[in-house]
């Protein structure tokens, strides 16, 4: 067993793990965090993207002892209260899911893409969120919200 | 699935690292990024004994510009890599292949050292090393050795290193003024690992009368066998094929592909399609899902004759 810290959506949490545990498994059987999902066995669907440390990394494809130190943020850390998040909002409005078991990693590698390019073209949005598949939308309203999420960011002057 | 058991040790330092492996034995492995352990941990196709992690280590990440050739650290991460000027300006063939590599989440974590000790034969990182001569600094508790590219990848996810060693840099030649570079890579969807990939560089030497002729041209092949190719024929054909005239800059200064002359029918091009058409000698391309190895074959004579073409418009 390894010590490690982290924090998780602002808290700050210290655990024993076993070396193997994989950091999604972590996040979701250990400190409840279930907005995370696990899509696939191969580092392929995206669908467990969060940020590390300001950046998306699969969270399948961390261990969660290679996270000892780090700032992580799921999708659960992104509202504010009950407010959500706009690019949250933007998901919604353009009704970008259907599961929504993409959604919370396609949210959060949006947002990472946002990092470098506030402002980013269809073809832009396409290329940042390559690593994210979705098995039903078809993707075309996936662009369209992270679009409109990215507006709605830079109007009300909020980052990640 | 949940991985095997292990034992986990994070070296502080490079010394402690190959202490550790060298006490391990030959089920240790050194853990990088894990971009590409993690998910054979995961499918369990293997099982270390113990995971060395250095991938933090200050002493082996990084870029360093050293006069004539760039320095890169082993746990580089994909994307430090396509980020760094030095990389851009010293070794751009580098940051056009990394650029192609995964997506961008898998690029936070993977590394330049990881891919090349990993010697996956669809890796597009390998074809560029043997394409530019890249060196390979490896470190053991006997000592340090540099082995070259084509001596490194010695087999189908096999490489030079031994049990005990690391690769702790690859020392990337600088190739001077007046070359060109492309790497063109054929897969199915975006984040996926080429069928083929072509890694370029073209010197371009103009005539007075603004004629442009081939003077020196390096060609490397992704996934044409179980070790990553140098296409040395196609290099030697190559020289003095004739090039159209310089394409249009568009408006924001870089050469519009669009406006390249189509790569069929007769004319000046022919000298570097013929060139092209040798890039599948002395390959074995398998047969996997994706392409038989004659559909590899032709991929290789046609993405050949695509690289050099494009590496040669952005002189
Ligand atoms: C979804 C997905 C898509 C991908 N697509 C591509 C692609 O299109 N093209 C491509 O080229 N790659 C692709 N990759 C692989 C990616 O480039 C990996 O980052 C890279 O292959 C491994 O780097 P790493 O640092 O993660 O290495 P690790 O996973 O940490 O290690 C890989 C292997 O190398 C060994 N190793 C690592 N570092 C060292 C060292 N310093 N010394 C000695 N041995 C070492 C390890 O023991 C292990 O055997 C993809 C990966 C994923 C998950
Ligand atoms: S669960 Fe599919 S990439 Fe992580
Ligand atoms: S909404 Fe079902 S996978 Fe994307």
């Amino acid at each position: 067993m390894t010590r490690i810290t982290v924090t998780v959506d602002g808290v700050a949490h210290e655990e024993e793990v076993e070396p193997r545990l994989l950091l999604v498994h972590l996040l979701r059987d250990r400190l409840g965090k279930i907005g995370t999902p696990v899509g696939c066995d191969t580092s392929n669907c995206g669908a467990c993207t969060i940020m590390m440390d300001g950046r998306s990394v699969k969270s399948c494809s961390v261990l969660a002892v290679q996270a000892d130190g780090s700032e992580l943020l799921t999708v659960e850390g992104l509202a504010d209260g009950p407010t959500w998040h706009p690019m949250q909002r933007a998901f919604h409005e353009e009704h970008a899911l259907q599961c929504g078991y993409c959604t919370p990693g396609m949210i959060m590698a949006a947002l990472d893409l946002l990092k470098d390019d506030p402002d980013p073209s269809d073809e832009a949005i396409r290329h940042g969120l390559e690593g994210n598949l979705c098995r039903c939308t078809g993707y075309s309203n996936i662009v369209k919200a992270v679009r409109r999420g990215a507006r709605a960011m830079s109007d009300q002057e909020v980052t990640t | 699935m949940i991985p095997a058991s292990f034992d986990y040790v994070r070296a502080s330092s490079v010394d402690e690292a190959v202490e550790v492996l060298a006490d391990a034995g030959e089920e240790a492995k050194v853990l990088s990024g894990g971009q590409s352990l993690l998910p054979l941990l995961r499918l369990r196709l293997a099982y270390p004994s113990v995971l060395v992690d250095v991938g933090r280590l200050p002493e082996l990440r990084g870029v360093r510009d050293e006069g004539g050739h760039v320095h890169i650290g082993a746990t580089t991460t994909h994307d430090e890599i396509i980020r760094s000027p030095v990389v851009r300006a010293g070794c751009p063939l580098v940051a056009l292949a990394t650029a192609t590599v995964a997506d961008p989440a898998v690029r936070h974590r993977g590394t330049f050292g990881g891919s090349m000790a990993h010697a996956d034969p669809a890796g597009d990182l390998p074809a560029v090393a043997v394409a530019l001569d890249m060196e390979f600094v490896l470190r053991s508790t006997t000592g340090e050795r540099v082995v070259t590219a084509t001596d490194f990848f010695t087999d189908y996810l096999e490489t030079a290193l031994e049990p005990g060693e690391i690769l702790t840099a690859v020392r990337v030649p600088k190739l001077g003024e007046g070359w060109g570079y492309h790497y063109e890579k054929f897969h199915r969807t975006a984040q996926a690992w080429a069928i083929v990939g072509v890694a370029a560089a073209v010197r371009v030497t103009v005539s007075e009368s603004g004629a442009r002729h081939v003077a020196e041209a390096r060609v490397g092949l992704t996934n044409m066998g179980p070790t990553p190719l140098r296409a040395t024929a196609v290099e030697s054909a190559a020289v003095d094929a004739e090039l159209p005239p310089v394409p249009h800059a568009t408006a924001n200064g870089s050469p519009s592909t669009a406006r390249l002359p189509s790569a069929n029918g007769s004319g000046p091009h022919d000298t570097l399609r013929e060139a092209a058409s040798l890039a599948d000698g002395d390959t074995s391309p398998t047969a996997d899902l994706h392409a038989t190895p004659d559909y590899r074959r032709h991929l290789a004579r046609v993405l050949t004759h695509r690289a050099l073409t494009h590496a040669a418009a952005t002189v």
